[in-house]
């Protein structure tokens, strides 16, 4: 085992399970609103994990191939308990669509027809915007709290050119990633 | 033996698709469609209406409807295990490597980028879903009128009611659940 993943027990083992199951279950939509509730629960509720961690191993999930979400959870499983841990993550993700889709995939045309279940899943889509937001604006109040920084800049400047300009994810990570180490470079050769 | 060929598809599927979600539809559409003939385009279509309703990422749950249409039970979790061995293999892999020199000066330069990056991501995905969740459209409608006409007043009475929830440290999970049967609750009045 690494020395960066700790001994966690039984107990840990089935708390991990089962948040990570239940978010998978309940969180409609893409990876950053997982990370956002895994980040909620992992950090602010059990504080197994610090912020910045979560943030370095989401912008590692988003950069590998693969599913955003399913990354995110092995490499998060990982960093609080070795191998073991991120195989319970990655289950505790797995399973819940896996269940869900094998049911729907019998009786599609029920499903998709059926009022009820279109309006609860409209009620968790609001449900799980009200908690990124919430997730959101922690983080940049915590960022805003440092002044102003050349990470601020990085955030308000790839915030706009995502959301405003839509210009690629790919791009806006090889480029953020890039100014970061020229910046520390520069920083180091004063 | 059929099971085997969808764990070795889903594998390849899952180690090139890059960039997630959508980018990884038409991969997935090609091999699962045009190459096996597993499932009809419409089929295909109709897992990502199924994807945009439905918890879970769309590459785990096209693989599960797929291997479920070919195989049955084994054939869906031969899928899905299938699409996230890759995945599995690589983030191990990385992960060592990054925890053992993560704290090297390149890599912490690269990372300060990139924080500030994830949290921009964060709040870009924030309000999308916001303007998915009050105006059923992914991005915001141009005008003071048409957001009028879009605007739906039940949605916003639960995402604020669970904004409410979230800043006093509710249970996230209480959250997804209770919001799930307010939308239904609201909707049958």
């Amino acid at each position: 085992m690494d020395e960066n993943t700790k001994k966690r027990d039984g107990h840990f083992y089935r708390a991990l399970f089962c948040s990570t199951f239940l978010i998978s279950a309940f969180t409609v939509g893409g990876g950053f609103v997982i990370i956002s509730l895994l980040k909620a629960k992992y950090v602010d509720e059990f504080g197994w994990l610090e912020d910045k961690e979560t943030l370095d191993l989401a912008a590692l999930a988003q950069s590998m191939p693969g599913v955003m979400a399913v990354n995110a959870s092995i490499l998060l499983g990982y960093r609080m308990a070795g191998i073991l841990g991120a195989l319970t993550a990655l289950t505790a993700t797995v399973l819940p669509p896996l269940i869900t889709i094998s049911l729907i995939a019998q009786a599609y045309e029920a499903f998709a027809s059926s009022p009820i279940v279109r309006l609860a899943l409209k009620g968790m889509q609001c449900g799980a915007t009200a908690l990124i937001l919430n997730v959101a604006v922690d983080l940049v109040r915590k960022q805003w709290g440092q002044g102003v920084n050349l990470p601020l800049l990085i955030l308000v400047a790839t915030f706009v050119l995502n959301f405003f300009f839509d210009v690629n994810l790919m791009i806006l990570v090889v480029v953020d990633g890039l100014v970061g180490f020229l910046f520390l470079r520069w920083a180091e050769a004063k | 033996m059929i099971c085997l060929l969808l764990f070795w598809e889903f594998a390849k599927i899952g180690l090139v698709c890059v960039g997630g979600g959508y980018a990884s539809m038409p991969l997935i559409e090609d091999a699962v469609v045009h190459t096996y003939h597993w499932l009809t385009l419409s089929e295909f279509i109709d897992i990502f209406t199924i994807s945009q309703m439905t918890p879970g990422p769309i590459g785990i749950n096209a693989a599960t409807f797929a291997g479920m249409k070919v195989a049955g039970l084994p054939g869906s979790i031969a899928a899905t295990l299938g699409f996230v061995t890759p995945s599995f293999i690589l983030c191990l892999t990385v992960a060592r490597f990054f925890f053992r020199y993560g704290n090297i000066g390149a890599i912490q330069g690269v990372l300060n980028g990139l924080r500030p990056a994830v949290v921009a991501l964060i709040c870009a995905a924030g309000l999308s879903f916001v303007a998915l969740s009050l105006f059923d459209s992914e991005t915001f409608p141009a005008s003071c009128a048409a957001m009028r006409e879009a605007f739906d007043p039940k949605s916003a009475l639960i995402l604020a009611l669970a904004l409410t929830a979230a800043r006093r440290k509710i249970n996230v999970i209480h959250i997804l659940l209770a919001s799930g049967v307010l939308g239904v609750a609201l909707g049958m009045m």
